[in-house]
């Protein structure tokens, strides 16, 4: 049994209850989605909770109008529901209303990637990494553990502007410990080896660990890095990381080729130019409908651990 | 009402009228047909002492907040915005002109509008976020949003609508600019409204209607709404005319998608008098 298993939304959601007892300015909104730790919060704060209902435009649309009086507003639903059901929404009244008017907004979304195991594609949550990075004035924060999800309480609260953080809805062992994670540059290097380099982020940093690992144990020491911020990292600072390797493997729970953190990294390289060899692990061009547990789903797209250690592998065969 | 009051408010709509023309002569590309629908309504939330706000300090704590939900048609609010000091009245000549802000479709790079504009469907749950705001703040500032009736096809209307009246925002008021008239059609042949008032009391707000042109009646129910802070939101639908003094645009069933000829202009400002 792994240990110290949590949910990140109740961790991330005990520290912003911390917060709320000292900043009146602290208001939550749920599309009537919870947490054992939300029935907490709307218990605590009734005057500054509102569930809307079922209804995500009217969520961000809510959220934008509190932003502009000054309110450091949470919004709180179901990960492709918070950003694909109300993309406009984001758009008009968060994305572009904030480049003219100060605001600070914080979307939670929850069920990043296949968490939702077995709910299906309309709970998968698989485009958001690129829809989102598509907009600008928007960060997006993607954990990859409990931990470095409650470290973002402080970041979200302090820092203007409007941030989105998808949250894996199955909990998470912990990877990070409990003082460093956080890091304003918005990559942590996780495991140090020499020559490949797998770049990952959310619930792919586990998937990537357990495939430097059984690779380490083939006597081939690879490198992880774990990217959290995947709008605005410290692009230079990546660089010079990413610029120690012949090989590097960008691992996304979402649609590769699309804008996401593959296209990040190939960015880098042609920005930098850094001269690495590349391969994108992701989700190719289509829907899967089949049932399987979470490392089943990623194996019907060949981005499972033990794909990305057999590719790895090959690559230093060759 | 007040004779002055009244006197003021008939000039300021001719004044109205006759800028929106020349605005559109200038930018034929503007909406004109949906701009002179609300002129009245306008014209009495700016002069009639209903809106609190200041032209020196346009976002100044404790005005009320006016947003424009029909970005397009509310052009007729440039020549009011200007004539009291939000901005200087010669930028209403480089209306549509590379490196001005009055565009066809105004954003809040416009001083006096709170909201980004032209994507329809936002204002009033924008405006419900608003309002909750103020009421936990403790201020006495009012939301108003104004829509245009085809706007209220967008869905995500009647998600803020539900939510308003659910928690009974005393401090929101909703205008609709009832010109019965979407882009393509007459409402009535695209999705007819039926009856406005009865959906919008279904939901749990209080509703007024009246002739948006008669400018004491609509100075009446604004005045009403303003003071009127215990009855939940509420809902002003003013009967109006689409292109409303634009002659042949006048109830035109494309006329929001026409544009006046210069020489059209000319001749309609020949008259002393929005016809």
């Amino acid at each position: 049994m792994i240990k110290n298993v949590k949910p990140m939304r109740d961790v991330f959601l005990a520290g912003l209850i911390e917060k709320m007892e000292n900043d009146p300015k602290i208001f939550f909104l749920a599309a009537d989605f919870g947490a054992p730790t939300l029935d907490i919060l709307r218990d605590k704060f009734p005057d500054r909770f509102i569930n809307v209902g079922i209804a995500e435009q009217n969520l961000i649309n809510v959220a934008a109008g509190l932003a502009l009086e000054g309110f450091k507003v949470f919004a709180y639903a179901i990960a492709p529901f918070i950003t694909m059901r109300c993309y406009e929404q984001v758009k008009v009244n968060l994305a572009l209303m904030s480049q003219v008017k100060e605001m600070n907004v914080t979307l939670i979304g929850v069920g990043a990637g296949f968490s939702y195991v077995v709910s299906g594609p309309t709970h998968h949550s698989v485009e958001d990494i690129s829809i989102m990075r598509t907009l600008p004035n928007v960060e997006i924060l993607s954990p990859a553990d409990w931990v470095s999800a409650g470290s973002m309480v402080d970041f979200t609260v302090e820092t203007p502007g409007i941030k989105y953080l998808r949250f894996d809805s199955q909990p998470t062992p912990a990877i990070y410990s409990e003082t460093a994670c956080f890091e304003e540059k918005g990559f942590n290097i996780l495991s140090n080896g020499s020559k490949a380099c797998i770049v990952s982020t959310g619930y792919m940093t586990q998937e990537a660990l357990a495939a430097a690992e059984q690779l380490k144990n083939e006597g081939l020491n690879i490198s992880v890095i774990d990217i959290f911020k995947l709008k605005n990292p410290d692009f230079k600072a990546l660089a010079d990381v990413l610029s120690k390797y012949n090989y590097v493997v960008s691992m996304e729970e979402g649609f590769i080729y699309k804008g996401g953190l593959d296209s990040l990294l190939l960015n880098i390289a042609n920005d930098y130019k850094l001269k690495y060899d590349f391969k994108a692990v992701g989700l190719d061009d289509n829907y899967k409908f089949e049932l399987g547990n979470r490392r089943q789903l990623l194996a019907n797209y060949k981005a499972e651990r033990t794909n990305v250690a057999a590719d790895i592998k090959e690559y230093f065969s060759k | 009402m007040d004779i002055k009051l009244k006197k003021l408010l008939d000039q300021k709509t001719q004044d109205v009228w006759r800028e929106t023309l020349l605005l559109h002569k200038r930018s034929p590309e503007t909406r004109v047909a949906s701009s002179l629908s609300c002129v009245e309504l306008l014209v009495s939330m700016y002069y009639g002492d209903i809106l609190k706000y200041n032209p020196a300090n346009p976002s100044w704590e404790g005005r009320d907040r006016f947003i424009i939900s029909k970005g397009h048609g509310s052009i007729s609010l440039y020549p009011i915005l200007a004539d009291l000091g939000f901005f200087p009245e010669e930028e209403l000549m480089n209306i549509g002109k590379a490196g001005s802000f009055l565009g066809s479709i105004p954003d809040p790079v416009i001083p006096g509008y709170e909201t980004v504009n032209g994507s329809l469907g936002h204002g009033l749950g924008v405006a419900c976020g608003m309002a909750i705001a103020l009421e936990r703040k403790k201020s006495s500032s009012q939301v108003f949003v104004m829509v245009g009736d085809g706007e209220l096809y967008e869905g995500s209307n009647w998600e803020a609508l539900m939510l308003a009246g659910h928690h009974r925002l005393n401090n929101l008021t909703l205008i609709v600019d009832h010109n019965k008239i979407s882009m393509l059609d007459f409402c009535d042949n695209i999705i007819s409204h039926g009856s406005l008032g009865t959906k919008f009391e279904a939901f749990d707000w209080k509703v007024a209607e009246f002739d948006g042109h008669d400018i004491e009646t609509v100075h009446h129910h604004l005045e009403a709404a303003r003071k009127d802070n215990s009855s939940g939101p509420k809902a002003l639908i003013a009967h109006t005319v689409k292109g409303k003094g634009g002659g042949h645009l006048e109830n035109d069933s494309l006329c929001h998608i026409k544009s006046l000829k210069p020489e059209h202009v000319d001749e309609l400002l020949e008259n002393k008098e929005r016809p």
